[in-house]
């Protein structure tokens, strides 16, 4: 029993992080219809600029302050470097086939792990300890102050991103562009302005993503967001991609699946099951578990 | 315009004979140089990564063969002969190991190759040294394919799955723990080599092997495996994988109040080990080839020397230079014939030679049977000599 609650622990910590980069996905799809390859690769940009930050506000007391100011100032340089990709790589193809665009995405994503490779080279650079680590209380089940703070940052910006999307002007007019960019156009709304908010919103999320994982996992490298990308953009397919909640869901349950796999069935082929049993899931539920049935329009 | 054109020709039919000339002479040169050899020199050739992102074990190696090649020769040589040694870069890159290796044998007309520290490199060039028969030492590649290529391939160093046994004997004999966990990297032959060879030898010692889990090279979580070792209640983990895993783990295990001692191989010897594990690390203990440490003279002598020559601390890779090189020059001295087929024969009849890196036997497969030394972590890469631990 103490173990199922060690393992419900530490998969909810884990799919937090796939949850919030999964959003980056799911926001992007959800108002432009491809899949923003180079998603992961400014999750990576965000662990270096926290990591270069942390050592130039080195010294700042107390620790919440200087986690706060190295997680706004990430969240600040991810969104720029969202929003230029999004200027330069991604609006000039904006009337151009979607598999143009999609192929621009997955050049933009070699592009920033190469250029991450030639600045900040290939060897692994360690994250600094921000907080020290220590477990919340003393007992058989450890939770720690990290996880915590991972879990509720986590669920705190997932909420104002819901109240965003569904309760503020900005909103109403993602989800109209969502739905008919044309037709919002004709409608006065500003198509461009709004998906460079996408933009700005889902790369900031990245940036915080990349600090709560830095905190938790203190290895930085260009090719981190190889494998986590991969993961948070199956989690946004099997939330119902385009779903800001089945995203949220989809890592989590992508978290706590690999844990629990691991400890019940096999730690060797933990990501073949884990795989396997989402794609169990999509078989009976193909548009994702939150995702609802969209027509194609003739 | 045409006497421009003239111009031109004449100046580059003047170039065209100066080369002509040039190319003359060295051939000439080079001539005589081989006629030398072959009174009163034995060539032994050498390719290392001099340059590049690994340039640090060209460099080591290349400076422990230079230190042993000197030391023989101001002996007097072998056989009344000086050696020579003919070192080139290959750039760390495996086409480089080819070129340079092809070089050396075709042009220089080496006796003898020295080469490579990678493994990928050595098993590129060693296809060559094997296709010409000439005998090649690897100082220090431990990928079991390397010797696999031919009857002229040797290492002077062991085998990669040898370490597994190694820190088996040592948690049994000398740290008394009998439960152990494994932790090994699925994505790697090292990794799975080690593992497999530390469960069988503790096994056959009597421990008792209470989990083996696996992770994949990348992973940053391990919680889950840790979780289900602590279970177990092992009083040892045993972690064959490279530092950064191995920092990653040691600290979550730490917070997982997993407190097993940590014990692994040479993948942990380097300084992120304990720049990734922290705290979390000290007291581990990994195997490696050889130790600065070592109190036994030969080692403190070899120390010695290497500091007045080079003013540095000689690392692994300068003692497995200088052990590659001083093999070779004993196979030359027992060598019925100096030629390739001689030394060939010399080296694989080579019997308890007392090397920096321990006592050197070379088997059937062309492998060294050797020891290996066990260092412990004791602060911020800082690792100290503990046991020699005999194959």
């Amino acid at each position: 029993m103490h173990a199922f609650i060690q393992n419900l622990i530490n998969g909810f910590s884990q799919g937090s992080v796939y949850a919030l980069v999964a959003l980056g996905y799911t926001m992007v799809y959800g108002v432009l219809q491809f899949i923003n390859f180079a998603h992961s690769d400014i999750f990576m940009l965000g662990a270096f600029a926290g990591l270069y930050l942390s050592v130039w506000l080195a010294g700042v007391q107390p620790a919440g302050l200087l986690l706060g100011l190295v997680m706004v100032g990430t969240m600040i340089f991810c969104l720029l470097a969202g929003l230029t990709v999004e200027r330069v790589a991604y609006r000039p193809l904006r009337s151009a086939p979607r598999l143009n665009v999609l192929i621009t995405a997955i050049g933009v994503s070699l592009f920033l792990e190469n250029l991450g490779q030639v600045i900040f080279g290939s060897d692994p650079r360690v994250f600094p300890s921000l907080i020290s680590t220590q477990p919340l209380f003393e007992g058989e089940i450890i939770v720690n102050n990290v996880q915590l703070i991972i879990v509720c940052v986590s669920a705190l910006l997932m909420f104002v991103l819901h109240w965003v999307v569904h309760h503020t002007k900005l909103g109403i007019a993602m989800r109209a562009v969502s739905f008919d960019i044309e037709t919002a156009n004709l409608m006065g709304i500003p198509a461009d302005t709004i998906i460079a908010f996408t933009f700005i919103i889902g790369s900031s999320l990245a940036g915080c993503a990349a600090i709560l994982y830095g905190l938790a996992y203190p290895k930085v490298e260009p090719l981190m967001g190889v494998m986590i990308g991969l993961k948070a953009f199956v989690a946004a397919v099997f939330g119902g991609i385009g779903n800001i909640v089945g995203a949220a869901l989809g890592g989590v349950i992508l978290g706590l699946s690999e844990a629990f796999v691991v400890y019940y069935v096999s730690s060797t082929f933990r990501d073949a099951i884990a795989f396997a049993i989402l794609i169990l899931i999509l078989l009976f539920k193909p548009t994702g578990i939150m995702g609802s049935v969209r027509r194609e329009k003739v | 315009m045409n006497n421009l054109g003239n111009k031109r020709r004449l100046a580059l039919l003047g170039l065209v004979a100066v080369f002509l000339v040039f190319f003359a002479c060295t051939k000439k040169q080079s001539e005589t140089s081989t006629q030398a050899t072959e009174s009163n020199e034995i060539l032994f050739g050498e390719f290392g990564s001099m340059t590049g992102s690994e340039s640090t074990f060209g460099v080591s190696t290349h400076k422990g063969i230079v230190m042993a090649i000197d030391e023989i020769n101001a002996a007097g040589g072998v056989k009344g002969k000086k050696i020579r040694i003919i070192s080139y870069d290959d750039e760390g890159k495996s086409d480089g190991a080819v070129t340079t290796a092809t070089k050396l044998i075709t042009q220089d007309r080496v006796m003898l190759l020295l080469g490579e520290v990678a493994s990928s490199r050595s098993i590129a060039a060693g296809a060559v040294a094997q296709q010409y028969k000439i005998p090649m030492v690897s100082p220090s590649s431990t990928n079991p394919k390397v010797t696999e290529i031919g009857n002229y391939i040797f290492r002077v160093c062991f085998i990669d799955p040898f370490q597994g046994a190694v820190m088996a004997r040592f948690a049994m004999n000398n740290l008394k723990l009998a439960t152990a966990a494994i932790l090994q990297d699925i994505k790697s032959d090292y990794s799975i080599g080690l593992a497999d060879f530390f469960e069988a030898e503790y096994q056959k010692l009597g421990g008792k092997i209470v989990a083996k889990e696996s992770y994949s090279g990348g992973d940053v979580d391990f919680r889950s495996q840790l979780t289900l070792i602590k279970g177990k209640k092992p009083s040892l983990l045993f972690v064959p994988g490279y530092y950064t895993e191995v920092g990653l783990i040691a600290r979550q295990a730490k917070d997982s109040k997993l407190d097993s001692t940590l014990l692994g191989g040479d993948g942990w010897d380097s300084e992120k080990l304990t720049e990734i594990g922290g705290q979390a690390i000290l007291g581990g203990y990994f195997s490696n080839h050889y130790s600065h440490e070592d109190q036994n003279p030969v080692v403190q002598n070899f120390v010695k020397n290497y500091k007045a020559k080079f003013s540095e601390v000689p690392n692994g890779l300068a003692a497995m230079g200088y052990d590659a090189a001083m093999v070779a020059i004993d196979a030359a001295k027992r060598a019925s014939e100096l030629s390739s087929k001689g030394l060939r024969d010399a080296l694989a009849t080579t019997k308890n030679f007392q090397g920096v890196t321990g006592i050197i036997s070379i088997n059937e497969k062309r492998d060294a049977v050797k020891p290996a030394v066990v260092l412990k972590v004791v602060g911020n890469n800082e690792f100290h000599y503990v046991a020699t631990v005999n194959p």
